[in-house]
């Protein structure tokens, strides 16, 4: 187990970077930064990241970085990280991307580089949709959310990224949340362990485009756990668990009522009791899915 | 200094000359995407790697898009990278053609030139290559095979060289370069070791250098700055390239290089301007021209990023006449040669013959044909008829 005190002071997220207050991706990136130390080079595409490092020649974000096209992360991060394995340094490759720079514009480059096993980690910082544009949905928003372009609450469900990566057959896979660090960061320093391709998908709630007080990320990202929307689980080589942290969940009866994480979010104030109905049976069923698969997987 | 004091003569096509280029250049990294005509380019190149005769590593993607920007990132990442495309597949790739040009990467790509669809056709014509004539890359074209390697590999070097850091493409028209076999002098890797330098870039990303590479300008006038940084680079670039020029032959024995090349422009009166492999037809047409009394020459362009202004300036500003001959069109305007030159020489008679679209075939004879009827009008009336003309299905329109 992590302790936090034992993780290094250096400040890999510096002081007035271009953040907004009680951002998601603020504290995933200083998580990173505190995981990989020096060896960390960051790969980002566009979204709110690009943003976020500030305006050069300086930068807020004190890790190598490399901004790259919206949709062209996991390849750039594959070619980097052969060069420096080939100039012998021992870098760490992070691509870092948004859930539309991974789960849309960023599919086919992402499916491309876990199929070849590319030496990358790669990690979805999800607030789940486009907050650089101003709060579009992506298809990893969820069912019910309001959006700049699902005025009315979002009628297809969130895609199911993960579980889409483990068909991959890469060597690693976690999901991870931003309410939760000592787990990400757990799951960060395996990653660090393995060759080959890594995806983490780290859970980061906005209170920009959730509506929400900036104060409460922390909150509603771990009620997204707590309430069993957002199951934190890993699968290495195939082989599915749910980690520690969410394992309590599974279990009906110690889920807290989904409408505790809904109500402190204004993308959710229109949602029907029909919808929260819908909202329900399907936390039912990635539960049941993942549980089954952790079964399965468990014999391979 | 060593220098290649035996010829090694393959007969090899235009794709294996782009092979032999990126091997002997030792590129460390290899991003390619297949489509016809390119496709043989990777594939030699896989085998290469292969069977150990280059060590580089290849990574195989899923697009073209991710082609530029794997080799992007390994360039990046201070390795020697390429890549190959043609047609669709630079378009494809062409928000990473932007991309790489405005990071400074020096990066070197081979373009087989092929004819954008639809309808599907995978014939030559320049539309692919010229599309990408904003992006801030170099951008030549080769006439044969042996001046594909040359200019593969004098590219490593221009853009390596700190008064350029631009990348560069080398352009080998569809089929009657890419697939057609041509006896290509291939020189010693001794040779293009003493010529190609160790890599020199503008910065890398790597671990323990907190460098943020492409994030917000903090003004306008940051960002415009940089870009006149790129144009004034782009003029470096035509010195770099005659000087690299001089260098390659000092070593080869072989005078391949500049941004134009002038066949029979002594004392000739009207220009033929063109580039890629029709030009032979052209020099063709040249030859029977001047048989016939003509005072014809040809201006080859080799670059057309840099476009070579003081070439044009040299030989075109007292011409009585200028034909350009545009394998690509830019609809609603003209074609794209034509419209570069056209202001460089602003008291020349010139026109434009947009031909040999769709891949069509115009061999020596349309060539002399259409240039004779052309000089007639400007005999008679001091002017061309038209500035744009389309040459199609042997007329023109
Ligand atoms: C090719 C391309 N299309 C569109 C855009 C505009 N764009 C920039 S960021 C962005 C959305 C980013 O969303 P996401 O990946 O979820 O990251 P976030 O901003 O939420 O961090 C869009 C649509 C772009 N930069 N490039
Ligand atoms: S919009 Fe959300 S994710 Fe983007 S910078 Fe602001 S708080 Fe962070």
């Amino acid at each position: 187990m992590i302790r936090l005190q034992d993780l290094t002071k250096k400040k890999y997220l510096l002081p007035g970077n271009a953040a907004c207050p009680g951002c998601p991706l603020n504290m995933g990136l200083r998580y990173v930064g505190m995981a990989f130390e020096d060896k960390t080079v960051l790969v980002v595409p566009a979204g709110c990241t690009s943003v976020i490092q500030g305006l050069m020649p300086k930068t807020g974000i004190n890790m190598p970085l490399l901004n790259i096209a919206f949709a062209a992360s996991p390849a750039a991060a594959a070619g980097l990280a052969t060069a420096l394995a080939l100039r012998g340094k021992d870098a760490i490759v992070v691509s870092w991307a948004g859930d539309g720079g991974s789960a849309d514009i960023g599919f086919a480059s992402l499916s491309g580089a876990a199929e070849r096993n590319d030496n990358i980690i790669h990690i979805v910082a999800d607030n789940e949709a486009y907050m650089n544009t101003g709060i579009q949905r992506s298809s990893l928003t969820p069912f019910g959310a309001w959006t700049t372009t699902t005025v009315k609450g979002k009628q297809e469900q969130k895609k199911d990224l993960p579980l889409i990566m483990w068909a991959h057959k890469v060597p690693y896979i976690a999901t991870a949340s931003v309410g939760y660090p000592i787990d990400f960061i757990e799951k960060l320093k395996k990653a660090q362990q393995i060759k080959g391709f890594k995806y983490i998908h780290l859970h980061a709630p906005c209170p920009v485009g959730w509506r929400f007080d900036p104060g409460m990320t922390v909150e509603v990202a771990k009620l997204a756990v707590q309430t069993g929307m957002w199951i934190l689980f890993e699968a290495e080589n195939g082989k599915i668990r749910i980690s520690p942290t969410s394992r309590p969940y599974a279990n009906k009866k110690n889920r807290t009522p989904l409408e505790e994480y809904l109500k402190l979010q204004g993308r959710f104030e229109k949602v029907t009791p029909e919808m929260i109905k819908k909202m329900y049976e399907e936390i039912d069923n990635n539960w049941r899915i993942l549980l089954e698969l952790e079964e399965i997987t468990s014999k391979i | 200094m060593m220098v290649q004091t035996q010829k090694n003569i393959k007969v090899i096509t235009g794709n294996y000359s782009v092979a032999e280029a990126a091997r002997l250049a030792r590129v460390k990294v290899v991003s390619a995407y297949p489509i016809t005509p390119q496709t043989t380019i990777v594939e030699k190149l896989d085998e290469y790697i292969e069977t150990g005769k280059m060590d580089a590593v290849m990574i195989r993607v899923e697009s073209e898009h991710s082609a530029l920007a794997a080799a992007y990132g390994a360039a990046a990442g201070g390795v020697r990278a390429f890549t190959a495309t043609s047609s669709q597949g630079l378009l494809y790739m062409h928000e990473m053609v932007w991309w790489v040009a405005n990071s400074r990467i020096p990066l070197v790509m081979a373009v087989g030139t092929r004819v954008l669809g639809p309808p599907w056709n995978i014939w030559d014509e320049h539309s692919d290559l010229l599309d990408q004539r904003d992006t801030g890359w170099l951008i030549a074209m080769a006439a044969n095979n042996q001046e594909v390697l040359d200019m593969l590999i004098q590219m490593f070097r221009v853009t390596e060289d700190e008064r350029v850091f631009l990348p560069g493409m080398v352009g080998l028209d569809a089929f009657i370069l890419t697939h057609t076999s041509e006896p290509v002098d291939i020189p010693d890797q001794e040779i293009v070791d003493q010529f190609l330098p160790e890599r020199k870039q503008p910065y890398i990303i790597e671990p323990g250098n907190p460098i943020s590479m492409g994030n917000l300008p903090s003004t306008a006038v940051v960002h415009a700055r940089l870009r006149y940084d790129m144009w004034k680079s782009m003029q470096n670039a035509k010195e770099v390239i005659r000087q690299t020029a001089r260098e390659w032959e000092k070593l080869t024995g072989r005078f391949s290089g500049d941004l134009v090349e002038c066949y029979r422009c002594e004392n000739a009166k009207y220009f033929i301007v063109g580039m890629g492999a029709w030009t032979g037809d052209m020099k063709e047409a040249v030859d029977i021209l001047r048989d016939n009394g003509y005072e014809v020459g040809l201006f080859r362009l080799r670059f057309v990023r840099p476009f070579p202004d003081e070439e044009v300036a040299k030989y075109l500003s007292n011409a009585k006449g200028v034909i350009v001959f545009d394998r690509a069109v830019s609809m609603g305007s003209g074609g794209p040669i034509f419209l570069d030159l056209g202001y460089r020489i602003r008291n020349v008679p010139v026109t434009d013959v947009i031909a040999g679209l769709g891949g069509e075939d115009v061999n020596f004879n349309m060539f002399s044909e259409v240039v004779k009827g052309l000089i007639s009008e400007v005999e008679k009336e001091g002017e061309f008829k038209k500035l744009i003309n389309f040459y199609i299905g042997g007329e023109l329109q």
